[in-house]
């Protein structure tokens, strides 16, 4: 296939650790496999040389949570065919979203010498609350496979295959035992979208739910199991609310044992 | 079975044993602890078993506790069937390479699968072997599980204390082997009864030094196994029990469960029996080649009731119901048995700890009462 007649990428950061965009860079036995695919036009964290768009490929890093940012997105979204958000900022808001249970301007008065200069959104917000995306990709950071599966599926014109279902899944796939059921350890997995292959677990820690929740996340039944086995209400709001805490259901479960908290 | 003639070993001719069948090229599997629990993984010698282990086990909790003795298999099933070893997790099919501008090239991917010997086996492990053949080897001919299978050894052990969520006794399966088994031990204090399941096992017992177990101590394993009988850590009265289910899918019960259940799968990936499988193709970024995989699938996932006009089980209760009445309803059309065997894996490896003996006995014991209500007032009626 010609160089010129490869399909343009371009990777954009938004609000973000940029953990997601050194994913790509971490696929070094595929980056050549990459290049070859795709030319990669657009990606500052890795290459000086920018060509214009449009662009084909738009992968998306990062939260909106700045005016310039909601201003910015929608340029991307204009210049690119398929919009692709990667990683839990872009797809949830990420850890920043944390400040949307938060008073803003508190936060400004606290933390910068002169507030005035801060220009930021009262909310962190997925990409999706602003554009059309044309595609999700969970995780913090994003599974750098996983990844690859996506642009190999838009350039041969298919379905990605990047499972919903929880991560327990691939945790008995891989013959783990279970750290809730062998050492009463809390973990998400049961309501977390699968793609990281069951890390934690496989190392004997409870699930954070870096990839968000999974298809029908049954987060309340496992909060009230948690409960019942000796976590404090407290710890469950701060279990929900870390990488992906605004994304429902985990917002809906974790501000209801929030209330349950005050009221205590 | 009671008078069968037994053998008796010495503890010490395990060792033994277990270097005759790796002579004999079999890669011998049996219990041993990993990460808090008794799994089955490939073994080299007596002392890798769990000796002077037992487990704990209650609906959504396992712990593993020191015994006062040196037995060698005083607990009972782990989270691990042989289910991983004649059926992988995940699995290659085959693959496929551009060949030219039009042709390509199929790679048939057939492993050939090691020769398993399974060590320290329990009755409903070697029940859902049998319930697993029926569907891999009778109704589907699935070549890597029929051949790994056929070459498999099983060198079986009695239960004679089960486990809290152990109910073998209730689906006819345990605690005593029947069958499908090479040899079947029963652990004394320093002596194993064996009794020989076929030809392979009666070599085997022959190579080894043994004598024939004397009355008395063949009375004091049929009174253990009577004892484990009558000491399963759950019941289920399967009396009537497919006709209740499947007459009732539209029972609240179904959706009280569903209140608890996540969906999660765990119960169906640590069920020895349940066999169903997600078929995936992949092609890599030059597009030149193709591969086509298959892994477990399950029942609880979206995924897999996905057909063009979206889900035909889109809720928990929908799901949930479905793996209860396939696993003791359905299964008795579709392969003439139970699909469950009595482990007790679901139960304790669930979670939050949802045990099917008490889902399906709540329905059941609804539906009973109801229909003897009912019958008492057509009586009345009939009476008056």
């Amino acid at each position: 296939m010609a160089e010129n007649k490869k399909p343009k990428l371009a990777v954009y950061k938004f609000s973000s650790c940029d953990g997601c965009q050194l994913s790509i860079l971490d696929l070094e036995d595929e980056l050549l496999a990459l290049t070859g695919a795709v030319e990669i036009s657009f990606f500052l964290e890795a290459r000086r040389k920018v060509q214009p768009g449009p662009y084909d490929i738009g992968l998306v890093e990062g939260s909106i949570s700045t005016p310039e940012e909601a201003e910015r997105i929608v340029q991307v979204r204009k210049e690119c065919r398929h919009l692709v958000t990667i990683g839990a900022c872009a797809t949830s808001g990420g850890i920043q979203a944390l400040k949307n249970w938060a008073d803003v301007e508190e936060y400004k008065r606290i933390v910068y010498a002169s507030p005035r200069y801060i220009s930021t959104l009262d909310t962190a917000s997925p990409v999706a609350a602003y554009v059309l995306v044309d595609f999700e990709l969970r995780g913090c950071p994003v599974n750098k496979y996983q990844l690859v599966e996506v642009i190999t599926a838009l350039i041969a014109g298919r379905r990605p295959q990047i499972p919903t279902s929880p991560v327990c899944l691939e945790c008995k796939r891989a013959g783990n035992i279970c750290v809730m059921v062998a050492e009463g350890t809390p973990c998400l997995g049961p309501i977390t979208q699968a793609g990281c292959g069951a890390l934690c677990p496989t190392y004997g820690r409870g699930c954070y739910a870096c990839f968000g929740p999974a298809e029908s996340a049954a987060a309340e039944a496992l909060c009230v199991h948690c409960e019942k086995s000796g976590t404090s209400k407290p710890a469950i709001v701060r279990m929900l609310r870390s990488f992906n805490g605004y994304l429902e259901p985990f917002k809906q479960v974790g501000d209801k044992y929030e209330r349950q908290t005050v009221n205590n | 079975m009671k008078n069968k003639v037994l053998y008796t070993i010495n503890k010490s001719e395990l060792d033994k044993l277990i270097g005759i069948l790796q002579r004999d090229g079999y890669r011998v599997v049996g219990p041993t602890v990993r990460d808090g629990a008794i799994t089955y993984e490939e073994i080299e010698s007596v002392r890798q078993l769990p000796i002077g282990w037992t487990d704990s086990q209650s609906p959504g909790r396992y712990r593993l506790n020191r015994r006062n003795d040196d037995h060698l298999f005083g607990y009972v099933v782990g989270p691990h069937s042989l289910k991983k070893f004649f059926f992988p997790p995940k699995q290659r099919l085959f693959g496929i390479k551009r060949d030219g501008e039009s042709g390509y090239i199929f790679e048939a991917h057939q492993p050939d699968p090691p020769r398993y010997a399974f060590l320290g086996v329990r009755a409903c492990d070697l029940a859902a072997v049998g319930v697993q053949d029926r569907v891999f080897k009778q109704t589907m001919a699935e070549p890597y599980y029929a051949k790994a299978r056929n070459d498999a050894l099983f060198i079986a052990v009695n239960c004679t204390e089960p486990g809290g969520t152990c109910f073998c006794g209730s689906m006819g399966t345990g605690p005593r082997c029947s069958e499908g088994f090479d040899l079947a031990l029963t652990e004394l204090r320093t002596t194993f009864t064996v009794e020989v399941g076929t030809n392979k096992g009666r070599q085997l017992i022959e190579a080894l030094e043994h004598e024939t177990t004397d009355a008395n101590t063949s009375h004091l394993v049929d009174l253990l196994m009577d004892n484990a009988a009558e000491h399963m850590g759950r019941t289920l009265d399967t009396e009537d029990l497919p006709d209740i289910l499947l007459k009732n899918l539209s029972h609240d019960h179904w959706n009280e469960v569903a209140k608890r259940c996540m969906s999660c799968s765990n119960c169906t990936f640590a069920c020895p029996t349940c066999f169903c499988s997600n078929v995936e193709d992949s092609t890599d970024l030059s597009g030149n080649h193709a591969e086509r995989w298959r892994t477990w699938g399950s029942c609880f996932t979206l995924e897999f009731s996905y057909h063009t006009g979206g889900y035909s089980r889109s809720t928990p209760a929908a799901r949930y119901r479905q793996w209860l009445t396939h696993k003791l309803a359905n299964w008795h059309e579709q392969f003439g048995t139970s699909g469950c065997v009595g482990c007790g894996r679901c139960i304790t490896w669930c979670p939050v700890g949802i045990d099917i003996t008490k889902e399906a006995t709540t329905i059941a014991n609804d539906v009973k009462r109801s229909r003897a209500n009912q019958e008492a007032k057509r009586l009345e009626e009939v009476g008056s």
